[in-house]
């Protein structure tokens, strides 16, 4: 391919070729001075980054520039973070940046990370150390600059929603190498002293210098150790420092914190509303209840009329009296027929009827019945008796056997 | 009634109980009448502290020997 001509599109594709496969164009960082910045209609940003010598051309897309924290100006130190490869068409190499740090963040942004690293490692940030926050605070404790809109903001919303709790300022400063001592000074005081019973601590929004006393390690210890529980309000939304990795609670912004820190007075008329409502209704049906038993138990007869029951009484006893006489009459008739039946049969073995037929009786003196003449001597008296009388007989002569 | 000294905290609390112990009608009437003037009195009591609550906010100083000295905030609004 060395004398081979090529198209200027082979040419540039192999330019970019090459460069698309060096590890360090793929992804790096560079310093400099911005230059020639330009907002593209499209949402792409189109700059030079350039130092003493030298001078790149950059182009940040839309995607990654909406995620800008900062305006970026020409003029202002940045670091730049993205990859160089050629664009083809111009034969043109450029950076394709995907992030721009302002100078000098690029040292805080470290040390943000690496103190995030240690305390997340030291367990700080752990969900088992968050402590609860109190439903209804009597007194909250706020630890920022008496100066700031913060503190405005926070008193301003807990006023209008919950009146009820106290606020105790603990003015500190916020930002300067003096903050970080006298907000840790702060936290510690407000233990010591019990003032409240919730800490909000923060500021409002700056830039990253700005906020940096809350991504100080010995001020994201102090809330660790704090047994009041703290909310972290610190700068606006995107913000995010140590304080809040570590507080119990992370609000938004000053006024966020407030407005988590208490329940709202109207909301919590209307939760009152209804337990009025639910006490009622519980008492109601309780009542009506109880009316509805009284009601059941007055409708019974023995409440009615006394004398119901007796009655009643009354009658099971004399529906059981008839009961009894009725079987006893059948036992009586029962038994006066076999005793007729009795009766007949003995009628029918009945001495009297034989004698009937001519058989007589003869009996002793002493009243037995004589049947064998044996028992009998000469000279004994007899009686005999007859169907019809009887004779007195004196024994002449015995005759034994048949 | 002695319950009115009950911070609001204690007194939704103490409403949250009674509320559910009539709901759970168990109780004998006599009971049941009686915690329902508790509870009306406690939500009367709750009421009145939302309505008349005015909001003090109090700055801390450090006193001589370190104890907090209370001074009313003029810094707000």
């Amino acid at each position: 391919m060395d004398n081979a001509v090529l198209s200027v599109t082979e040419l540039n594709n192999h330019i970019k070729d090459l460069m698309d496969s060096d590890l360090l164009l793929m992804g790096l960082a560079v310093k400099g001075e911005l230059s020639n910045y330009k907002l593209y209609p499209s949402g792409h940003h189109y700059f030079t980054l350039k130092d003493a010598e030298s001078a790149i051309r950059c182009v940040m897309f839309k995607g990654n520039a909406s995620k800008l924290r900062f305006t970026p100006e020409n003029g202002m130190g940045v670091t730049a973070v993205g990859r160089v490869t050629v664009f083809p068409r111009d034969g043109a190499y450029q950076l394709y940046c995907t992030d721009l740090l302002p100078e000098g963040m690029g040292d805080l942004h470290i040390a943000f990370e690496q103190l995030k690293d240690k305390l997340s490692r030291e367990g700080l940030f752990d969900a088992v150390h968050k402590k609860p926050l109190p439903r209804y605070p009597s007194r909250i404790a706020i630890i920022t600059s008496s100066a700031g809109a913060a503190v405005r903001d926070i008193i301003r919303v807990l006023g209008k929603r919950w009146p009820m709790a106290e606020v105790v300022l603990l003015p500190v400063r916020v930002q300067g190498a003096e903050a970080p001592p006298e907000i840790v000074g702060a936290l510690r005081y407000a233990n010591k002293y019990k003032v409240g019973d919730l800490i909000i601590t923060g500021r409002g929004g700056g830039s990253i210098e700005d906020l940096w006393a809350f991504n100080d390690e010995r001020v994201a210890r102090a809330i660790f150790e704090s047994e009041i529980p703290v909310i972290s309000a610190v700068g606006h939304e995107p913000d995010v420092t140590i304080a809040d990795y570590v507080a119990d609670l992370r609000a938004a912004t000053p006024s966020n914190a407030a407005e988590l820190a208490v329940p709202d007075r109207s909301e919590m008329s209307d939760a009152l509303a209804s337990m009025s409502v639910r006490l009622m209704q519980a008492t109601k049906k309780k009542l009506s209840e109880k009316r509805a038993r009284l009601n059941d138990l007055a409708s019974r007869r023995v409440l009615q009329n006394p004398t119901a029951y007796i009655d009643q009484k009354r009658l099971e006893l004399d529906s059981v009296q008839n009961k009894i006489m009725s079987r006893y009459e059948r036992l009586l008739s029962a038994k006066k027929h076999g005793y007729i039946r009795l009766a007949a049969s003995l009628d029918a073995l009945s001495p009297l009827k034989v004698l009937g037929r001519g058989y007589s009786i003869t009996t002793t003196d002493s009243g037995q019945t004589l049947s064998d003449a044996r028992d009998v001597s000469v000279g004994d008296r007899l009686h005999v008796s007859l169907s019809q009388g009887g004779l007195r007989c004196t024994v002449d002569d015995v005759i034994s056997g048949r | 009634m002695s319950k009115n000294n009950l911070s609001f905290e204690q007194s939704m609390e103490r409403l949250e109980v009674i509320v559910k112990q009539l709901e759970k009608g168990e109780a004998p009437l006599g009971e049941s009448l009686k915690l329902f003037e508790e509870g009306t009195a406690l939500i009367a009591a709750c009421g009145k502290m939302l309505d008349e609550a005015e909001q003090k906010v109090l700055v801390l100083k450090k006193g001589e020997n370190g104890e907090p000295v209370e001074l009313p905030f003029e810094g707000g609004e």
